[in-house]
């Protein structure tokens, strides 16, 4: 690797990262879509736990999940989804053909996508809190900020793993985004502490790496529900920055493993396929 | 002196995803080539015959079957990193980008998968653009654009990463005459104004190969059956020339059929419009000449001549045995 091998990918980084930036401003649409409608959602539980008269922590609990639900489409639609997309549009076989690393366009993609839904979870969190008044109360800043970046890296580089393997399931994909939408808002406890599920079942939902990250958003903005966690912040973390290194490392075999396959058979640059 | 292109036995089968969905398919079957850096070259041949296989091997899409090929002195198959360096490629009919960035913000975003500063970039763009026609559409939204805007897009993104060999599959494919002229025009004044240059060049159109192509390699079912200049192809089939005159009426055309050199003679006389059509197959081209004195001597004045040569269709069909549509 050299500095300009380097500068050549961070170069691909930002220019695969320009569209889903530039599309925050032409395609108004989103804010409807993305931060209306899923506010619905969460006021549907806020007022469930309300008339259960449950603890007010467990509205601030659906506002987060709410927040946390537009990562994890737009890791689902977004980037695992994307390189089939991709292939369906001719833009697969432009970006193999170029001298860039393919983790690059991934991550280019990955971070375009972080940005652009971070400014959506904030402002679902800010009209969540403006309805329910909820009283986000912030303990540790800087674990908060640790928390956010481990949970997006692990998360997003699982979006990247996920992306060279839709395109082995081909039209499947599809599919494979449905299924695993509403059973990880179950099994990460989107909208509930996810130490109610038992031990084991969150254990096992940890793969997700969304499922540390709430449960360590929720220690960090509601102190008084320490009751309600899984794991200690700090182990949440160290297990998140495990799941980073291994979902990038998994990510690059799998889209090297995808790419040769590819070459082989021939079937990523034939549309419909 | 290293080659722009060499192919070695080149093979490529694809084998169907499951046996019982048919047969292997032979795309390609041993397929020698060697391109000079600074050609113009192309590869004619019908549907399914294996143009944009072999395209898709060198430009490291596809791994050969077997054989080997080499793009710019690197193997493709293992040194394929080397090769994307050096490399572009552009498809008719290609839909790539996003339809919600501008001509100019996507030809940018392409132009940074090849690590080129941002300035050095959109300098090239708007040269391109202007080059194109194409300049009063750079801030429209590429979802906008017709189908002969988007290939002159398409087109401009594959050179303005200024590669050593571009690799352009049917580029003019549906366009109309006047933004195919314009990609032709581009594509003769970029090989012909940088050192080393090369182009590889698959197309459906006779004449377009023609015009522009140094070489040609004429390929059906996955094999070259012939490779050389137009003209030297032209050849093949060029056994006899044919000469039309029309002349004013003559009443002596005996001495015509006898010439040395000619091997068949036709005319017809149209007398209500007061000429003779005259038709003369050579087997020597000089002779046309001795044709012309006689004619001039009997009294007679020449109003046209026409002489018809073998076209690339000619050859095709000859060597393909039928034409391409």
């Amino acid at each position: 690797m050299n500095g300009t091998w380097l500068m050549m990918n961070l170069r691909a980084v930002r220019g695969r990262a320009y569209p889903r930036l530039i599309g925050l401003t032409r395609e108004p649409s989103w804010m409807f879509f993305e931060i209306a409608l899923p506010l619905l959602t969460v006021s549907a539980y806020a007022y469930i736990y309300k008339f259960m008269a449950a603890k007010p922590e467990f509205v601030g609990y659906v506002i987060l999940g709410g927040a946390m639900t537009a990562f994890w489409l737009n890791v689902l639609w977004a980037m695992a989804s994307q390189l089939y997309w991709e292939k369906e549009t001719g833009n697969l076989s432009l970006f193999l053909v170029a001298p860039i690393s393919r983790m690059s366009i991934l991550a280019g993609m990955a971070l375009g996508g972080m940005v652009g839904t971070t400014i959506r979870a904030i402002s679902t969190v800010f009209i969540g809190v403006f309805a329910f008044s909820v009283v986000f109360s912030l303990t540790d800043p800087v674990a908060l900020v640790i928390v956010f970046f481990v949970t997006l890296v692990a998360l997003y580089g699982m979006g990247m793993m996920f992306a060279s393997l839709y395109l082995l399931f081909g039209r499947e994909a599809y599919h494979l985004s449905n299924l695993l939408t509403e059973p990880v808002y179950l099994a990460s406890g989107f909208y509930f502490p996810v130490r109610y599920l038992g031990f084991w079942t969150a254990a096992g939902a940890s793969i997700i790496p969304i499922t540390l990250g709430l449960d360590a958003l929720r220690q960090i903005f509601f102190p008084s529900g320490a009751q309600d966690a899984f794991l200690p912040i700090w182990t949440e973390i160290f297990v998140l920055a495990i799941l980073s290194v291994a979902f990038l490392i998994l990510s690059k075999f799998s889209l090297d493993f995808m790419e040769r396959l590819g070459r082989t058979t021939g079937r990523l640059t034939l549309r419909w396929q | 002196m290293e080659l722009a292109v060499e192919t070695k036995s080149l093979t490529r089968v694809f084998e169907p995803k499951k046996k019982k969905e048919g047969k292997s398919v032979v795309a390609l079957d041993s397929v020698d080539l060697r391109i000079e850096h600074g050609e113009l070259f192309g590869l004619l041949g019908p549907n399914g015959a294996g143009k944009t296989t072999l395209l898709k091997i060198l430009s490291t899409l596809l791994l050969p079957t077997s054989g080997k090929a080499y793009v710019a002195g690197f193997d493709v198959e293992n040194e394929f990193h080397e090769v994307r360096r050096r490399i572009n490629m552009v498809s008719g009919g290609e839909i790539s980008g996003y339809g919600l960035l501008t001509v100019k913000e996507n030809l940018w975003m392409f132009s940074q998968f090849y690590g080129i500063k941002t300035k050095v970039a959109l300098e090239r763009i708007d040269q391109l653009l202007e080059l194109f026609n194409l300049e009063e559409k750079k801030n429209e939204k590429v979802r906008t654009l017709s189908t002969g805007q988007r290939q002159k897009m398409n087109v401009i993104r594959g050179f303005v990463t200024d590669p050593e060999i571009i690799f352009l599959d049917e580029p003019t494919l549906g366009l109309d005459v006047n933004a195919s002229k314009v990609i032709r025009d581009y594509i003769v004044d970029w090989v012909s104004n940088g050192k080393n240059r090369t182009v590889l060049l698959t197309t459906h159109y006779m004449a377009e190969a023609d015009q522009l192509c140094d070489r040609i390699a004429i390929i059906d079912n996955g094999k070259i059956l012939a490779c050389d200049t137009p003209d030297n192809l032209k050849r093949i089939v060029k056994t006899n020339t044919t000469f039309a005159l029309d002349v004013t009426m003559l009443e002596n055309k005996d001495a015509l059929g006898v010439i040395q050199g000619v091997d068949k003679f036709m005319f017809s006389d149209d007398a209500e419009k007061g000429f003779t059509r005259l038709k003369f197959v050579l087997t020597d081209e000089s002779a046309v000449s001795d044709i012309v004195s006689e004619i001039v001597k009997s009294g007679s004045k020449i109003l046209s001549l026409k002489k018809t040569e073998p076209t690339l269709e000619d050859v095709f069909i000859k060597m393909v045995g039928k034409g391409l549509d």
